[in-house]
Protein backbone atom coordinates (compact mmCIF):
# COMPACT_ATOMS: atom_id res chain seq x y z
CA UNK A 1 0.00 0.00 0.00
CA UNK A 2 2.78 2.40 1.01
CA UNK A 3 4.89 1.23 -1.92
CA UNK A 4 2.09 2.16 -4.32
CA UNK A 5 1.80 5.64 -2.85
CA UNK A 6 5.57 6.12 -3.09
CA UNK A 7 5.52 5.10 -6.75
CA UNK A 8 2.63 7.43 -7.39
CA UNK A 9 4.18 10.49 -5.76
CA UNK A 10 7.77 9.79 -6.83
CA UNK A 11 7.46 12.02 -9.90
CA UNK A 12 6.47 15.01 -7.77
CA UNK A 13 9.28 14.30 -5.36
CA UNK A 14 11.76 14.17 -8.25
CA UNK A 15 10.44 17.44 -9.68
CA UNK A 16 10.87 19.12 -6.28
CA UNK A 17 14.35 17.67 -6.09
CA UNK A 18 15.15 19.36 -9.41
CA UNK A 19 13.60 22.70 -8.48
CA UNK A 20 15.65 23.12 -5.28
CA UNK A 21 19.18 23.13 -6.82
CA UNK A 22 17.97 25.28 -9.72
CA UNK A 23 16.82 27.92 -7.24
CA UNK A 24 19.72 27.61 -4.79
CA UNK A 25 22.76 27.32 -7.06
CA UNK A 26 23.42 30.34 -9.31
CA UNK A 27 23.88 29.75 -13.05
CA UNK A 28 27.45 29.58 -14.30
CA UNK A 29 28.67 32.83 -15.81
CA UNK A 30 29.99 30.84 -18.79
CA UNK A 31 26.47 29.96 -20.00
CA UNK A 32 24.73 32.70 -21.99
CA UNK A 33 21.75 34.10 -20.09
CA UNK A 34 18.21 33.48 -21.24
CA UNK A 35 15.40 36.02 -20.88
CA UNK A 36 13.49 33.63 -18.59
CA UNK A 37 14.37 30.55 -16.54
CA UNK A 38 12.63 28.25 -19.02
CA UNK A 39 13.68 25.00 -17.39
CA UNK A 40 12.38 26.18 -14.02
CA UNK A 41 9.14 27.22 -15.69
CA UNK A 42 8.93 23.77 -17.30
CA UNK A 43 9.42 22.14 -13.90
CA UNK A 44 6.73 24.31 -12.31
CA UNK A 45 4.21 23.46 -15.03
CA UNK A 46 5.07 19.75 -14.94
CA UNK A 47 4.91 19.77 -11.14
CA UNK A 48 1.52 21.45 -11.26
CA UNK A 49 0.19 18.92 -13.75
CA UNK A 50 1.39 15.94 -11.73
CA UNK A 51 0.11 17.38 -8.46
CA UNK A 52 -3.30 17.71 -10.07
CA UNK A 53 -3.11 14.17 -11.49
CA UNK A 54 -2.08 12.74 -8.12
CA UNK A 55 -4.99 14.44 -6.38
CA UNK A 56 -7.45 13.35 -9.08
CA UNK A 57 -6.11 9.80 -8.85
CA UNK A 58 -7.82 9.40 -5.49
CA UNK A 59 -11.11 9.47 -7.37
CA UNK A 60 -10.07 7.66 -10.54
CA UNK A 61 -8.78 4.07 -10.54
CA UNK A 62 -7.32 4.14 -14.04
CA UNK A 63 -5.36 7.30 -13.40
CA UNK A 64 -4.06 5.83 -10.16
CA UNK A 65 -2.85 2.72 -12.00
CA UNK A 66 -1.18 4.87 -14.65
CA UNK A 67 0.72 6.89 -12.04
CA UNK A 68 1.74 3.82 -10.08
CA UNK A 69 3.12 2.29 -13.25
CA UNK A 70 4.80 5.30 -14.81
CA UNK A 71 5.66 7.40 -11.72
CA UNK A 72 9.17 6.00 -11.14
CA UNK A 73 9.99 6.24 -14.86
CA UNK A 74 9.01 9.90 -15.01
CA UNK A 75 10.90 10.53 -11.76
CA UNK A 76 13.97 8.93 -13.31
CA UNK A 77 13.68 11.09 -16.40
CA UNK A 78 13.42 14.24 -14.33
CA UNK A 79 16.43 13.11 -12.28
CA UNK A 80 18.50 12.85 -15.46
CA UNK A 81 17.42 16.39 -16.46
CA UNK A 82 18.26 17.53 -12.94
CA UNK A 83 21.81 16.16 -13.22
CA UNK A 84 22.22 17.64 -16.71
CA UNK A 85 21.03 20.98 -15.35
CA UNK A 86 23.55 20.92 -12.50
CA UNK A 87 26.44 19.79 -14.68
CA UNK A 88 25.78 22.11 -17.62
CA UNK A 89 24.01 25.21 -16.32
CA UNK A 90 25.16 25.45 -12.75
CA UNK A 91 28.82 24.46 -12.92
CA UNK A 92 29.47 24.44 -16.70
CA UNK A 93 31.61 21.32 -16.33
CA UNK A 94 31.30 20.57 -20.06
CA UNK A 95 32.12 22.91 -22.99
CA UNK A 96 29.22 25.35 -23.10
CA UNK A 97 29.18 25.51 -26.90
CA UNK A 98 28.24 21.84 -27.26
CA UNK A 99 26.37 21.50 -23.99
CA UNK A 100 23.99 24.45 -23.68
CA UNK A 101 21.97 25.01 -20.53
CA UNK A 102 18.52 23.46 -20.37
CA UNK A 103 17.09 26.98 -20.09
CA UNK A 104 18.35 27.65 -23.59
CA UNK A 105 17.12 24.32 -24.97
CA UNK A 106 13.66 24.77 -23.53
CA UNK A 107 13.65 28.39 -24.60
CA UNK A 108 13.97 27.30 -28.24
CA UNK A 109 10.54 25.71 -28.11
CA UNK A 110 9.11 29.10 -27.08
CA UNK A 111 11.14 31.43 -29.26
CA UNK A 112 11.21 29.29 -32.41
CA UNK A 113 7.70 27.94 -32.07
CA UNK A 114 6.29 29.39 -35.28
CA UNK A 115 9.18 28.01 -37.32
CA UNK A 116 8.95 24.65 -35.55
CA UNK A 117 5.24 24.28 -36.31
CA UNK A 118 6.01 25.04 -39.94
CA UNK A 119 8.80 22.43 -39.87
CA UNK A 120 6.53 19.81 -38.33
CA UNK A 121 3.91 20.43 -41.00
CA UNK A 122 6.31 20.21 -43.92
CA UNK A 123 8.15 17.20 -42.49
CA UNK A 124 4.79 15.59 -41.78
CA UNK A 125 3.72 16.10 -45.38
CA UNK A 126 6.97 14.62 -46.67
CA UNK A 127 6.68 11.68 -44.30
CA UNK A 128 3.07 10.93 -45.16
CA UNK A 129 3.76 10.97 -48.91
CA UNK A 130 6.97 8.96 -48.65
CA UNK A 131 5.64 6.56 -46.04
CA UNK A 132 2.41 6.03 -47.94
CA UNK A 133 4.15 5.24 -51.23
CA UNK A 134 6.74 3.02 -49.54
CA UNK A 135 4.21 1.13 -47.44
CA UNK A 136 1.82 0.45 -50.33
CA UNK A 137 4.63 -0.66 -52.66
CA UNK A 138 6.20 -2.73 -49.88
CA UNK A 139 2.88 -4.41 -49.17
CA UNK A 140 2.39 -5.24 -52.84
CA UNK A 141 5.96 -6.51 -53.30
CA UNK A 142 5.70 -8.55 -50.09
CA UNK A 143 2.49 -10.21 -51.23
CA UNK A 144 3.94 -10.99 -54.66
CA UNK A 145 7.09 -12.50 -53.15
CA UNK A 146 5.07 -14.35 -50.54
CA UNK A 147 2.71 -15.99 -52.99
CA UNK A 148 4.59 -16.37 -56.24
CA UNK A 149 7.68 -18.58 -56.38
CA UNK A 150 8.93 -17.08 -59.65
CA UNK A 151 8.68 -13.52 -58.37
CA UNK A 152 10.34 -14.62 -55.12
CA UNK A 153 13.20 -16.14 -57.13
CA UNK A 154 13.93 -12.94 -59.02
CA UNK A 155 12.96 -10.23 -56.56
CA UNK A 156 14.20 -11.72 -53.28
CA UNK A 157 17.90 -11.33 -54.12
CA UNK A 158 17.20 -7.78 -55.19
CA UNK A 159 15.57 -6.86 -51.89
CA UNK A 160 18.42 -8.57 -50.06
CA UNK A 161 20.96 -6.48 -51.99
CA UNK A 162 19.14 -3.16 -51.76
CA UNK A 163 17.73 -3.60 -48.26
CA UNK A 164 20.85 -3.28 -46.12
CA UNK A 165 22.04 -0.15 -47.95
CA UNK A 166 20.85 2.91 -46.02
CA UNK A 167 18.33 4.76 -48.16
CA UNK A 168 20.25 7.98 -47.61
CA UNK A 169 23.37 6.69 -49.30
CA UNK A 170 21.49 6.75 -52.61
CA UNK A 171 21.43 10.54 -52.51
CA UNK A 172 23.97 11.20 -55.33
CA UNK A 173 22.14 8.85 -57.70
CA UNK A 174 18.71 9.97 -56.58
CA UNK A 175 19.51 13.65 -57.10
CA UNK A 176 20.46 13.05 -60.70
CA UNK A 177 17.41 10.84 -61.33
CA UNK A 178 14.73 13.17 -60.04
CA UNK A 179 14.02 16.63 -61.33
CA UNK A 180 13.34 18.16 -57.92
CA UNK A 181 15.02 17.56 -54.59
CA UNK A 182 11.58 17.12 -53.03
CA UNK A 183 10.92 14.11 -55.25
CA UNK A 184 14.33 12.80 -54.28
CA UNK A 185 13.47 13.15 -50.59
CA UNK A 186 10.14 11.37 -51.10
CA UNK A 187 11.92 8.58 -52.96
CA UNK A 188 14.47 8.02 -50.21
CA UNK A 189 11.84 7.87 -47.47
CA UNK A 190 9.71 5.56 -49.59
CA UNK A 191 12.75 3.32 -50.11
CA UNK A 192 13.50 3.27 -46.38
CA UNK A 193 9.90 2.22 -45.70
CA UNK A 194 9.60 -0.17 -48.63
CA UNK A 195 12.31 -2.55 -47.51
CA UNK A 196 11.12 -3.51 -44.00
CA UNK A 197 7.49 -3.64 -45.12
CA UNK A 198 8.38 -5.92 -48.05
CA UNK A 199 10.50 -8.26 -45.97
CA UNK A 200 8.09 -8.53 -43.06
CA UNK A 201 5.06 -8.94 -45.35
CA UNK A 202 6.64 -11.70 -47.43
CA UNK A 203 8.11 -13.55 -44.47
CA UNK A 204 4.81 -13.21 -42.64
CA UNK A 205 2.99 -14.79 -45.56
CA UNK A 206 5.56 -17.52 -46.03
CA UNK A 207 5.25 -18.43 -42.36
CA UNK A 208 1.47 -18.84 -42.45
CA UNK A 209 0.77 -22.41 -41.47
CA UNK A 210 -0.03 -24.53 -44.50
CA UNK A 211 -3.19 -25.96 -42.97
CA UNK A 212 -4.84 -22.52 -43.11
CA UNK A 213 -4.60 -22.66 -46.89
CA UNK A 214 -5.63 -26.30 -47.00
CA UNK A 215 -8.75 -25.50 -44.99
CA UNK A 216 -9.58 -22.77 -47.51
CA UNK A 217 -8.96 -25.22 -50.37
CA UNK A 218 -11.37 -27.80 -49.01
CA UNK A 219 -13.97 -25.07 -48.47
CA UNK A 220 -13.80 -24.06 -52.11
CA UNK A 221 -11.93 -20.75 -51.83
CA UNK A 222 -10.30 -19.35 -54.97
CA UNK A 223 -6.72 -18.13 -55.25
CA UNK A 224 -7.35 -14.42 -54.68
CA UNK A 225 -9.66 -15.18 -51.80
CA UNK A 226 -6.92 -17.24 -50.20
CA UNK A 227 -4.38 -14.44 -50.67
CA UNK A 228 -6.48 -11.66 -49.18
CA UNK A 229 -8.68 -13.51 -46.70
CA UNK A 230 -6.18 -16.04 -45.37
CA UNK A 231 -2.61 -15.04 -46.20
CA UNK A 232 -2.82 -11.32 -45.50
CA UNK A 233 -4.75 -11.47 -42.21
CA UNK A 234 -2.53 -14.28 -40.93
CA UNK A 235 0.55 -12.21 -41.82
CA UNK A 236 -0.88 -9.01 -40.27
CA UNK A 237 1.17 -9.15 -37.02
CA UNK A 238 4.34 -9.47 -39.06
CA UNK A 239 3.25 -6.68 -41.44
CA UNK A 240 2.74 -4.38 -38.48
CA UNK A 241 6.19 -5.20 -37.19
CA UNK A 242 7.49 -4.12 -40.61
CA UNK A 243 5.56 -0.85 -40.30
CA UNK A 244 7.14 -0.19 -36.89
CA UNK A 245 10.65 -0.74 -38.26
CA UNK A 246 9.69 1.46 -41.19
CA UNK A 247 8.58 4.30 -38.92
CA UNK A 248 11.93 4.59 -37.19
CA UNK A 249 13.72 4.08 -40.51
CA UNK A 250 11.73 6.86 -42.14
CA UNK A 251 12.70 9.31 -39.38
CA UNK A 252 16.37 8.46 -39.77
CA UNK A 253 16.07 9.06 -43.51
CA UNK A 254 14.03 12.23 -43.06
CA UNK A 255 16.95 14.13 -41.56
CA UNK A 256 19.25 13.35 -44.47
CA UNK A 257 16.57 13.62 -47.11
CA UNK A 258 15.79 17.16 -46.03
CA UNK A 259 19.44 18.11 -46.44
CA UNK A 260 18.96 17.85 -50.18
CA UNK A 261 17.72 21.33 -50.82
CA UNK A 262 14.50 21.29 -48.80
CA UNK A 263 13.62 24.73 -47.43
CA UNK A 264 11.69 23.53 -44.43
CA UNK A 265 11.24 20.54 -42.14
CA UNK A 266 12.72 19.18 -38.94
CA UNK A 267 15.69 17.62 -40.70
CA UNK A 268 16.35 20.85 -42.53
CA UNK A 269 16.06 22.73 -39.21
CA UNK A 270 18.57 20.41 -37.54
CA UNK A 271 21.09 20.77 -40.34
CA UNK A 272 20.69 24.51 -40.53
CA UNK A 273 21.10 25.02 -36.79
CA UNK A 274 24.06 22.65 -36.69
CA UNK A 275 25.85 24.60 -39.41
CA UNK A 276 25.28 27.76 -37.38
CA UNK A 277 26.64 26.00 -34.26
CA UNK A 278 23.41 26.70 -32.37
CA UNK A 279 23.43 23.49 -30.40
CA UNK A 280 20.57 24.47 -28.11
CA UNK A 281 18.35 24.54 -31.18
CA UNK A 282 19.79 21.25 -32.39
CA UNK A 283 18.90 19.57 -29.11
CA UNK A 284 15.42 21.05 -29.21
CA UNK A 285 15.03 19.70 -32.74
CA UNK A 286 16.19 16.25 -31.64
CA UNK A 287 13.69 16.21 -28.80
CA UNK A 288 10.97 17.20 -31.23
CA UNK A 289 12.01 14.40 -33.61
CA UNK A 290 11.96 11.79 -30.85
CA UNK A 291 8.57 12.92 -29.53
CA UNK A 292 7.02 12.88 -33.02
CA UNK A 293 8.42 9.44 -33.86
CA UNK A 294 7.02 8.00 -30.64
CA UNK A 295 3.69 9.68 -31.26
CA UNK A 296 3.41 8.02 -34.67
CA UNK A 297 4.33 4.61 -33.25
CA UNK A 298 1.72 5.14 -30.56
CA UNK A 299 -0.88 5.85 -33.25
CA UNK A 300 0.19 2.76 -35.19
CA UNK A 301 -0.24 0.72 -32.03
CA UNK A 302 -3.77 2.01 -31.57
CA UNK A 303 -4.50 1.00 -35.17
CA UNK A 304 -2.89 -2.41 -34.59
CA UNK A 305 -4.95 -3.06 -31.46
CA UNK A 306 -8.03 -2.25 -33.50
CA UNK A 307 -7.15 -4.55 -36.39
CA UNK A 308 -5.53 -7.34 -34.40
CA UNK A 309 -8.07 -7.54 -31.63
CA UNK A 310 -7.91 -11.32 -32.07
CA UNK A 311 -4.38 -11.49 -30.77
CA UNK A 312 -3.81 -8.79 -28.24
CA UNK A 313 -0.23 -8.26 -27.16
CA UNK A 314 1.39 -10.41 -29.85
CA UNK A 315 3.81 -7.67 -30.88
CA UNK A 316 6.06 -6.37 -28.13
CA UNK A 317 7.88 -3.12 -28.79
CA UNK B 1 -27.74 -40.65 -54.16
CA UNK B 2 -24.35 -39.05 -54.62
CA UNK B 3 -21.07 -39.33 -52.79
CA UNK B 4 -19.70 -42.62 -54.04
CA UNK B 5 -15.93 -42.98 -53.80
CA UNK B 6 -13.87 -45.44 -55.78
CA UNK B 7 -10.19 -45.91 -55.07
CA UNK B 8 -8.36 -47.72 -57.86
CA UNK B 9 -4.76 -48.92 -57.54
CA UNK B 10 -3.75 -45.84 -55.61
CA UNK B 11 -0.07 -45.47 -54.80
CA UNK B 12 1.87 -42.63 -53.23
CA UNK B 13 5.58 -42.15 -52.73
CA UNK B 14 7.55 -39.58 -50.79
CA UNK B 15 11.15 -38.70 -51.36
CA UNK B 16 13.36 -38.84 -48.31
CA UNK B 17 16.00 -36.15 -47.78
CA UNK B 18 18.71 -38.78 -48.51
CA UNK B 19 17.24 -39.50 -51.95
CA UNK B 20 15.56 -42.81 -51.17
CA UNK B 21 11.84 -43.13 -51.79
CA UNK B 22 9.35 -44.06 -49.15
CA UNK B 23 6.27 -45.89 -50.33
CA UNK B 24 3.38 -44.47 -48.34
CA UNK B 25 0.66 -46.32 -50.24
CA UNK B 26 0.74 -49.17 -52.71
CA UNK B 27 -2.06 -50.72 -54.78
CA UNK B 28 -4.89 -49.56 -52.61
CA UNK B 29 -8.30 -50.56 -53.87
CA UNK B 30 -11.67 -50.15 -52.30
CA UNK B 31 -15.09 -48.69 -52.77
CA UNK B 32 -17.20 -46.57 -50.53
CA UNK B 33 -20.93 -46.75 -51.16
CA UNK B 34 -22.74 -43.45 -51.25
CA UNK B 35 -24.10 -42.56 -47.84
CA UNK B 36 -22.08 -45.07 -45.88
CA UNK B 37 -19.76 -44.51 -42.93
CA UNK B 38 -16.24 -45.87 -43.31
CA UNK B 39 -13.39 -45.82 -40.81
CA UNK B 40 -9.75 -46.16 -41.78
CA UNK B 41 -7.89 -47.64 -38.87
CA UNK B 42 -4.34 -48.68 -38.25
CA UNK B 43 -1.16 -47.79 -36.40
CA UNK B 44 0.61 -44.55 -37.26
CA UNK B 45 2.63 -44.69 -40.45
CA UNK B 46 0.18 -46.97 -42.24
CA UNK B 47 -0.79 -44.28 -44.74
CA UNK B 48 -4.35 -43.69 -43.63
CA UNK B 49 -4.02 -39.91 -43.53
CA UNK B 50 -2.17 -39.99 -46.86
CA UNK B 51 -5.10 -41.85 -48.36
CA UNK B 52 -7.61 -39.43 -46.87
CA UNK B 53 -5.65 -36.46 -48.24
CA UNK B 54 -5.56 -38.12 -51.65
CA UNK B 55 -9.35 -38.39 -51.59
CA UNK B 56 -9.56 -34.73 -50.56
CA UNK B 57 -7.17 -33.76 -53.35
CA UNK B 58 -4.76 -32.07 -50.94
CA UNK B 59 -2.01 -34.46 -52.03
CA UNK B 60 -2.67 -36.22 -55.31
CA UNK B 61 -1.90 -39.91 -55.70
CA UNK B 62 1.15 -40.77 -57.79
CA UNK B 63 -0.46 -43.89 -59.18
CA UNK B 64 -4.03 -44.96 -59.72
CA UNK B 65 -7.19 -42.94 -59.46
CA UNK B 66 -9.58 -41.60 -56.89
CA UNK B 67 -13.08 -41.25 -58.31
CA UNK B 68 -15.96 -39.30 -56.83
CA UNK B 69 -19.22 -40.33 -58.51
CA UNK B 70 -17.15 -41.50 -61.46
CA UNK B 71 -15.19 -38.24 -61.82
CA UNK B 72 -11.45 -38.37 -61.08
CA UNK B 73 -10.30 -36.14 -58.21
CA UNK B 74 -7.64 -33.64 -59.32
CA UNK B 75 -7.83 -30.86 -56.75
CA UNK B 76 -9.54 -30.00 -53.45
CA UNK B 77 -13.17 -28.97 -53.69
CA UNK B 78 -16.04 -28.04 -51.46
CA UNK B 79 -17.99 -31.19 -52.35
CA UNK B 80 -15.42 -33.07 -50.26
CA UNK B 81 -15.48 -31.47 -46.82
CA UNK B 82 -12.46 -32.04 -44.60
CA UNK B 83 -12.32 -31.96 -40.81
CA UNK B 84 -8.74 -31.65 -39.66
CA UNK B 85 -7.10 -33.16 -36.62
CA UNK B 86 -6.76 -29.69 -35.10
CA UNK B 87 -9.68 -27.30 -35.31
CA UNK B 88 -7.58 -24.94 -37.48
CA UNK B 89 -10.06 -22.10 -37.13
CA UNK B 90 -8.85 -18.76 -38.41
CA UNK B 91 -7.95 -16.86 -35.23
CA UNK B 92 -8.70 -13.48 -36.84
CA UNK B 93 -12.31 -14.39 -37.58
CA UNK B 94 -15.21 -14.75 -35.19
CA UNK B 95 -16.87 -18.15 -34.82
CA UNK B 96 -19.70 -17.09 -37.13
CA UNK B 97 -17.30 -15.85 -39.79
CA UNK B 98 -15.18 -18.99 -39.48
CA UNK B 99 -18.17 -21.22 -39.98
CA UNK B 100 -19.45 -19.20 -42.92
CA UNK B 101 -15.97 -18.87 -44.52
CA UNK B 102 -16.63 -21.42 -47.26
CA UNK B 103 -20.01 -19.93 -48.16
CA UNK B 104 -18.49 -16.44 -48.31
CA UNK B 105 -15.60 -17.70 -50.44
CA UNK B 106 -18.06 -19.22 -52.89
CA UNK B 107 -20.23 -16.09 -52.86
CA UNK B 108 -23.33 -17.88 -51.61
CA UNK B 109 -23.35 -16.55 -48.04
CA UNK B 110 -26.23 -14.09 -48.41
CA UNK B 111 -28.67 -16.77 -49.53
CA UNK B 112 -27.52 -19.23 -46.86
CA UNK B 113 -27.41 -17.12 -43.70
CA UNK B 114 -30.10 -19.21 -42.03
CA UNK B 115 -28.15 -22.35 -42.79
CA UNK B 116 -25.17 -20.90 -40.90
CA UNK B 117 -27.21 -20.15 -37.79
CA UNK B 118 -28.80 -23.60 -38.02
CA UNK B 119 -25.39 -25.28 -37.90
CA UNK B 120 -24.16 -22.98 -35.14
CA UNK B 121 -27.13 -24.05 -33.10
CA UNK B 122 -26.65 -27.69 -34.03
CA UNK B 123 -23.08 -27.80 -32.69
CA UNK B 124 -24.18 -25.98 -29.55
CA UNK B 125 -22.42 -22.68 -30.15
CA UNK B 126 -25.43 -20.39 -30.14
CA UNK B 127 -24.49 -17.21 -28.30
CA UNK B 128 -20.81 -17.57 -29.21
CA UNK B 129 -21.16 -16.28 -32.79
CA UNK B 130 -19.13 -13.16 -32.11
CA UNK B 131 -16.46 -14.80 -29.95
CA UNK B 132 -12.96 -15.39 -31.27
CA UNK B 133 -11.52 -18.93 -31.29
CA UNK B 134 -8.97 -18.18 -28.55
CA UNK B 135 -11.81 -17.30 -26.20
CA UNK B 136 -13.36 -20.78 -26.46
CA UNK B 137 -12.30 -24.23 -25.29
CA UNK B 138 -10.68 -26.82 -27.55
CA UNK B 139 -13.88 -28.83 -27.74
CA UNK B 140 -15.94 -25.82 -28.75
CA UNK B 141 -13.40 -24.95 -31.43
CA UNK B 142 -13.49 -28.50 -32.74
CA UNK B 143 -17.28 -28.33 -32.94
CA UNK B 144 -17.06 -25.02 -34.81
CA UNK B 145 -14.59 -26.61 -37.18
CA UNK B 146 -17.01 -29.46 -37.82
CA UNK B 147 -19.80 -26.98 -38.51
CA UNK B 148 -17.51 -25.16 -40.94
CA UNK B 149 -16.90 -28.38 -42.85
CA UNK B 150 -20.60 -29.27 -42.89
CA UNK B 151 -22.36 -26.02 -43.65
CA UNK B 152 -21.55 -26.17 -47.36
CA UNK B 153 -23.29 -29.56 -47.62
CA UNK B 154 -20.41 -31.63 -48.96
CA UNK B 155 -21.26 -34.93 -50.63
CA UNK B 156 -18.46 -36.56 -48.70
CA UNK B 157 -17.05 -35.60 -45.32
CA UNK B 158 -13.47 -36.63 -44.70
CA UNK B 159 -12.53 -36.72 -41.04
CA UNK B 160 -8.86 -36.89 -40.06
CA UNK B 161 -8.97 -37.88 -36.39
CA UNK B 162 -11.02 -34.78 -35.64
CA UNK B 163 -11.77 -36.02 -32.14
CA UNK B 164 -8.24 -37.08 -31.27
CA UNK B 165 -7.48 -33.99 -29.25
CA UNK B 166 -10.63 -34.12 -27.14
CA UNK B 167 -11.16 -35.60 -23.70
CA UNK B 168 -13.02 -38.90 -23.46
CA UNK B 169 -16.41 -37.45 -22.53
CA UNK B 170 -16.48 -34.67 -25.09
CA UNK B 171 -15.31 -37.25 -27.56
CA UNK B 172 -18.23 -39.61 -26.96
CA UNK B 173 -20.68 -36.73 -27.20
CA UNK B 174 -19.12 -35.63 -30.47
CA UNK B 175 -19.34 -39.15 -31.86
CA UNK B 176 -23.08 -39.12 -31.28
CA UNK B 177 -23.22 -35.66 -32.83
CA UNK B 178 -21.42 -36.88 -35.94
CA UNK B 179 -23.78 -39.84 -36.25
CA UNK B 180 -26.77 -37.54 -35.98
CA UNK B 181 -25.43 -35.24 -38.69
CA UNK B 182 -24.62 -38.21 -40.89
CA UNK B 183 -28.13 -39.62 -40.61
CA UNK B 184 -29.78 -36.27 -41.12
CA UNK B 185 -27.84 -35.36 -44.25
CA UNK B 186 -27.18 -38.73 -45.79
CA UNK B 187 -23.63 -37.91 -46.72
CA UNK B 188 -20.72 -40.27 -47.16
CA UNK B 189 -18.35 -40.24 -44.20
CA UNK B 190 -14.74 -41.42 -44.28
CA UNK B 191 -12.99 -41.15 -40.96
CA UNK B 192 -9.38 -41.77 -40.03
CA UNK B 193 -8.97 -42.95 -36.47
CA UNK B 194 -6.64 -44.95 -34.29
CA UNK B 195 -9.34 -45.69 -31.79
CA UNK B 196 -10.86 -49.14 -32.33
CA UNK B 197 -13.92 -48.41 -30.17
CA UNK B 198 -14.63 -45.27 -32.13
CA UNK B 199 -14.36 -47.15 -35.42
CA UNK B 200 -16.74 -49.91 -34.31
CA UNK B 201 -19.17 -47.48 -32.75
CA UNK B 202 -19.50 -45.27 -35.82
CA UNK B 203 -18.86 -47.26 -38.97
CA UNK B 204 -20.67 -49.47 -41.46
CA UNK B 205 -17.28 -50.72 -42.56
CA UNK B 206 -13.87 -50.64 -40.91
CA UNK B 207 -10.90 -50.60 -43.27
CA UNK B 208 -7.85 -51.96 -41.46
CA UNK B 209 -4.50 -50.78 -42.78
CA UNK B 210 -1.04 -52.04 -41.90
CA UNK B 211 2.27 -50.24 -42.36
CA UNK B 212 5.36 -51.26 -44.34
CA UNK B 213 4.22 -51.89 -46.96
CA UNK B 214 1.26 -49.59 -46.43
CA UNK B 215 -1.75 -51.48 -47.65
CA UNK B 216 -5.26 -52.52 -46.77
CA UNK B 217 -5.17 -55.63 -44.62
CA UNK B 218 -8.85 -56.32 -44.38
CA UNK B 219 -12.26 -54.67 -44.63
CA UNK B 220 -14.73 -55.61 -41.94
CA UNK B 221 -18.47 -55.01 -42.19
CA UNK B 222 -19.91 -54.01 -38.85
CA UNK B 223 -23.32 -55.65 -38.80
CA UNK B 224 -24.71 -54.01 -35.70
CA UNK B 225 -27.93 -52.08 -35.38
CA UNK B 226 -27.96 -48.45 -34.37
CA UNK B 227 -27.76 -46.90 -31.83
CA UNK B 228 -24.94 -49.14 -30.68
CA UNK B 229 -24.07 -49.96 -27.10
CA UNK B 230 -20.37 -49.66 -26.38
CA UNK B 231 -20.33 -52.48 -23.84
CA UNK B 232 -22.48 -54.97 -25.75
CA UNK B 233 -21.15 -58.49 -26.43
CA UNK B 234 -21.21 -58.24 -30.24
CA UNK B 235 -19.55 -54.85 -30.05
CA UNK B 236 -16.70 -56.34 -28.05
CA UNK B 237 -16.40 -59.23 -30.50
CA UNK B 238 -15.80 -56.81 -33.37
CA UNK B 239 -13.36 -54.92 -31.22
CA UNK B 240 -11.35 -58.05 -30.41
CA UNK B 241 -11.39 -59.14 -34.05
CA UNK B 242 -9.93 -55.85 -35.21
CA UNK B 243 -7.29 -55.90 -32.50
CA UNK B 244 -6.38 -59.46 -33.53
CA UNK B 245 -5.88 -58.42 -37.12
CA UNK B 246 -3.70 -55.55 -35.93
CA UNK B 247 -1.77 -57.97 -33.67
CA UNK B 248 -2.63 -56.12 -30.50
CA UNK B 249 -5.04 -58.66 -29.00
CA UNK B 250 -2.33 -60.49 -27.08
CA UNK B 251 -4.41 -63.69 -26.88
CA UNK B 252 -1.69 -66.23 -27.34
CA UNK B 253 0.72 -64.57 -25.01
CA UNK B 254 1.72 -66.38 -21.84
CA UNK B 255 1.42 -64.19 -18.78
CA UNK B 256 4.83 -63.28 -17.45
CA UNK B 257 3.76 -63.86 -13.89
CA UNK B 258 0.79 -65.27 -12.07
CA UNK B 259 -0.96 -63.79 -9.11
Amino acid sequence: MIGKQVRKWSSIFSIALAIVPDLVIPDSALQPQTEKAWFLLFLYILGGIFLLLCILSFFHKGLSKFLEKNGPLIAGGILVLNIVNIVCSKFALLPVLFFPSLDRVFGVFINDRALMVECILSSGKLLIIGFGIGAVLGFITGILIGFNKHIAYWVNPLTKMIGPIPATSWSPLVLSLFSTSYQAAVFMIALAVWFPVTVMTSSGIQNVQQTYFEVADTLGAGRLYKVFRVGVPAAMPSIFLGLFYATTGSFVTLVTAEMLGCKSGIGWYLNWQKSMMLYANVYAGLILLAVLCNLIIKLLFLLKDRLLIWQKGVIKW
Amino acid sequence: MVGEIKIENVGKHFENPDGTTLTALKDVNFEVKAGSFISLIGPSGCGKTTLLRAIAGLNLADEGKVLLDGEPVSKPGHERGFAFQQANLYPWLTIEKNISFGLRARGIYKTNKEEVSKYIEMVGLKGFERAYPHQLSGGMNQRASLARALVGHPKVLLLDEPLGALDAFTRMNMQDEILRIWKEHNMTMIMVTHDVDEAVYLSDQVVIMTPRPAKIEQVIDIKLGRPRARGNHDFLKYRTKILEILNYAGENKEPEYYL
